[in-house]
């Protein structure tokens, strides 16, 4: 007889920590953007995708908010925006 | 995000998290062709807590101080059938259990050579429990056992030199990184995995819970202690110190006034100057100041 | 084939012939021999196997638990301060269902440090998930080394083996032992086939952190899987039978002379061997006792031992290890399997002896044999020297 033993990365969705902010979420102006991919680096999360300039976004399941990716962006194209506020992903 | 990514998003790691970011790093930069062992601690607890898991790689849990020996089973045990050329074993773990109650298993795995690439990343205390203090915790700092208080300016001794002790050792390579240069972090992860043998790398990661920040300064808070001498970024290759990222230094005070766990400090002239002289002996040491 | 051999030896012998693809070990004594043979036999290139000399039995258990991990079968060895340094590595192998075959050379406990015989080291760790095996002589040693593995790769176990073997006393003592052929080994040990491993082309989390609404479900499941183990025992000595001629019954307990007797003492490991002498000579002047043999002290074998004893007024069992402020780890036992039951002996005295390596002779089991009388004895300690006890320090 087995219990919990292993955990088989295909089965697991992970938490959706997105469900962790409180204050604040990014937003992704896609405006200046020169594709340098530091958000990507950056995010602890790993929930930033994109390849070409401006095509980069956060996964709003998963982002906790914690502000990396606007510090770090070259061009302040992202920036930080109230949780609830009007900006919306596209 | 990458539809198939090494380390998921979805773990519970503090928002912010230094170590989450260097962890993602490290294997995304190590590949898939990796097995990890990691020791107890922030990183093995918000990354496997059933049933989800963040490892799209195969990866065990054991104990807290044998992440280096059970890393060293699972290479001999790859050398035994054959695959340890196609396959990386990468053991990793906090700052406690690395240079505490890990340095014996480590100092093992690395004396018998064992082909494996040991991770430390150095958030400067034990977070996971608490934020308690541990051998690699700096000078001064405020930890839940080294408070300061009327009898106490913090942390009074100073971070052991798990670098140095690493390359005593006479490994192929060893190199300090940080959470603040991510390309950094990869280039010396792929450079290490190249190597055959026992490699150290010791990521210097941000805490903003048990160094009291806030969540975004982590890139620049980890930038701030390269900039100010007192983490240099090195690189030791077969014993001789080959690399180090030089600086225009910053004064110390930068670096502690940004984090909340060196607040006590700051109307001690005397104990910034003391932290002013480690990260002095640092930049002479490795020679750190750029030049002209 | 039967070669005259140190018991060392033989355990290294049939450990070569079980393959393990890594061994490591620290040296303590009485294990050293072992580890040194098998040393050899891979510098002789005889045994392929990476042999990782490791700083500590903790690293020693966890290079182990690696290799397991990874889909090799591994070997190691320990005794006393050993074992117990690895202790929680211990815990992890079983709490981890891996596969695993240890001997343990049993020895004495520090403070004060003692290198000599007794079950202190072993019996400690009853807890820790292991199957724990117990050896009478060389020959069982040896064999029961080859039956862990069997048991422990089986895949409804999945359990670690611990075999027992009383330091110095086997492990350095010399006997005939039967090594069989490798091609009848590899007849009744396939290669290990692990239920999970790591390996990057099927990912797997492995030693995951399991909370409240998780953990008590592997316990659980440990406890039922000790229950498969009393079953598979039996299945497997009689394969083991039919492979190399030796009939080790259920393999859970030996009763010897125990169905008519009046008399019987219950032991684990070599001092059997010993008692086995006084029975028969007991016999042969025409007294009725007996000796039970338990070779399976985890799981507990309750329900052999009731059936072997429930007939027999008189019951002494002698162990070789202390439960300090309670009842005799292997006597508790013993008397647990009667509770609530029709029948019972009507007296089950407990004896203590051989801690330390003191010599448990001939005379010693005469005495339990003679102390067996219708009061039943709650504890006593044989072979006792009052003159070095004091009421108070400094007498």
């Amino acid at each position: 007889m087995f219990g919990p033993l292993v955990i088989k990365p295909s089965k697991s969705k992970g938490d959706k920590t997105g469900s962790w902010r409180v204050k604040l979420k990014p937003k992704f102006l896609q405006k200046n953007c020169i594709a340098c991919k530091m958000c990507i680096l950056i995010c602890p999360e790993g929930c930033i995708q994109g390849k070409e300039k401006n095509t980069y976004i956060n996964n709003e399941d998963y982002c906790k908010g914690c502000g990396l990716c606007a510090q770090v962006c070259p061009k302040a194209d992202i920036v930080m925006i109230e949780e609830g506020a009007e900006g919306e992903k596209k | 995000m990458d539809s198939n990514p090494l380390f998921k998003p979805g773990h519970t790691a503090c928002a912010g998290c230094g170590q989450a970011l260097a962890a993602r790093l490290v294997i995304d930069a190590a590949g898939s062709n990796t097995i990890v062992v990691n020791n107890t601690g922030c990183l093995e607890v918000f990354s496997s807590r059933y049933p989800e898991s963040a490892w799209n790689v195969p990866w065990i849990h054991s104990l807290f101080e044998n992440a280096a020996a059970v890393a060293s089973g699972v290479e001999a045990a790859l050398i035994y059938l054959g695959k340890k050329d196609t396959t990386n074993v990468i053991a990793q773990g906090g700052d406690g259990g690395t240079a505490d109650i890990g340095l014996q298993a480590l100092s093992g795995m690395l004396e018998r050579f064992h082909d494996i690439l040991y991770v430390c990343y150095d958030n400067e205390a034990y977070e996971n429990t608490g934020i308690q203090r541990s051998g690699l915790t700096p000078y001064g700092a405020n930890t839940t056992t080294t408070p300061p208080g009327a009898k106490s300016i913090g942390n009074i001794w100073y971070k052991k030199p798990m670098p140095e002790i690493a390359n005593a050792h006479g490994i192929p390579y060893v190199a300090t990184a940080s959470a603040g240069f991510p390309q950094d972090v990869q280039r010396k992860v792929k450079k290490a995995i190249s190597i055959k043998g026992p490699k150290y790398i010791q990521i210097h990661v941000p805490c903003p819970l048990g160094w009291r920040h806030e969540t975004e300064l982590t890139y620049q808070i980890a930038r701030l202690a390269v900039e100010t001498g007192l983490y240099p970024l090195i690189e030791y290759e077969n014993g001789r110190l080959v690399a180090a990222r030089k600086i225009q230094p910053k004064p110390v005070e930068e670096y502690l006034k940004a984090q909340g766990r060196f607040k006590h400090l700051l109307n001690n002239p005397e104990q910034i100057k003391q932290i002013q002289e480690i990260a002095d002996n640092n930049i002479k040491k490795y020679d750190l100041k750029i030049q002209g | 084939m039967k070669e005259f051999l140190e018991g060392s030896r033989a355990v290294a012998e049939i450990i070569k012939l079980c393959k393990p693809g890594v061994i490591s070990a620290y040296p303590i004594t009485p294990q050293t021999h072992i580890v040194e043979e098998l040393a050899q036999m891979v510098a002789d290139g005889e045994l392929n196997a990476q042999f990782v000399n490791v700083e500590s039995e903790h690293s020693a258990a966890s290079v182990v638990l690696g290799a397991v991990a990874t889909g090799v079968r591994a070997f190691t060895a320990t005794s006393s301060q050993g074992l117990f340094y690895m202790g929680e590595v211990l815990y992890n192998i079983s709490g981890l269902r891996l596969p695993l075959v240890m001997t343990c050379a049993n020895r004495a406990i520090s403070a004060p440090i003692n290198i000599w015989n007794d079950q202190q080291d072993s019996v400690s760790l009853r807890d820790s998930g292991w199957i724990q095996l117990y050896a009478e002589n060389i020959q069982e040693a040896a064999d029961l080394h080859l039956l862990g593995y069997r048991l422990s790769e089986d895949k409804s176990i999945m359990l670690p083996v611990m075999v027992c073997m009383d330091g110095f006393i086997l492990t350095h003592g010399i006997e005939t032992v039967d090594i069989p052929q490798q091609e009848e080994v590899d007849k009744f040990l396939p290669g290990y086939q692990p239920l999970y491993k790591l390996d990057p082309a099927e990912p797997l989390t492995m030693g995951m952190l399991a909370d409240p609404d998780y953990y008590l479900e592997t316990r659980f499941a440990i406890q039922e899987t000790f229950k498969d183990v009393l079953k598979m025992l039996p299945k497997i000595n009689e394969e083991f039978k039919n492979h190399f001629g030796r009939d080790y019954k259920d393999g859970l307990i030996e009763e010897y002379f125990t169905r008519d007797a009046e008399k019987v003492i219950v032991a684990m490991g070599s001092v059997c061997g010993t008692i086995k002498e006084v029975v028969d000579a007991q016999r042969a002047k025409g007294k009725k006792v007996g000796l039970l043999k338990i070779i399976s002290y985890r799981p507990f074998p309750y329900a052999r031992v009731y059936d072997a004893l429930k007939d027999v007024p008189r019951v002494a069992v002698l162990d070789k290890a202390v439960s300090p402020g309670a009842y005799a780890p292997l006597a508790i036992e013993v008397k647990a399997a009667f509770f609530g039951k029709k029948k019972s002996p009507k007296v089950v005295s407990s004896f203590v002896a051989g801690l330390g390596g003191r010599d448990i002779t001939l005379e010693s089991v005469k005495e339990i044999f003679g102390k067996l009388t219708q009061k039943e004895i709650t504890l006593e300690f044989i072979d006792l020297k009052p003159e070095l006890l004091k009421e108070e320090y400094g007498q």
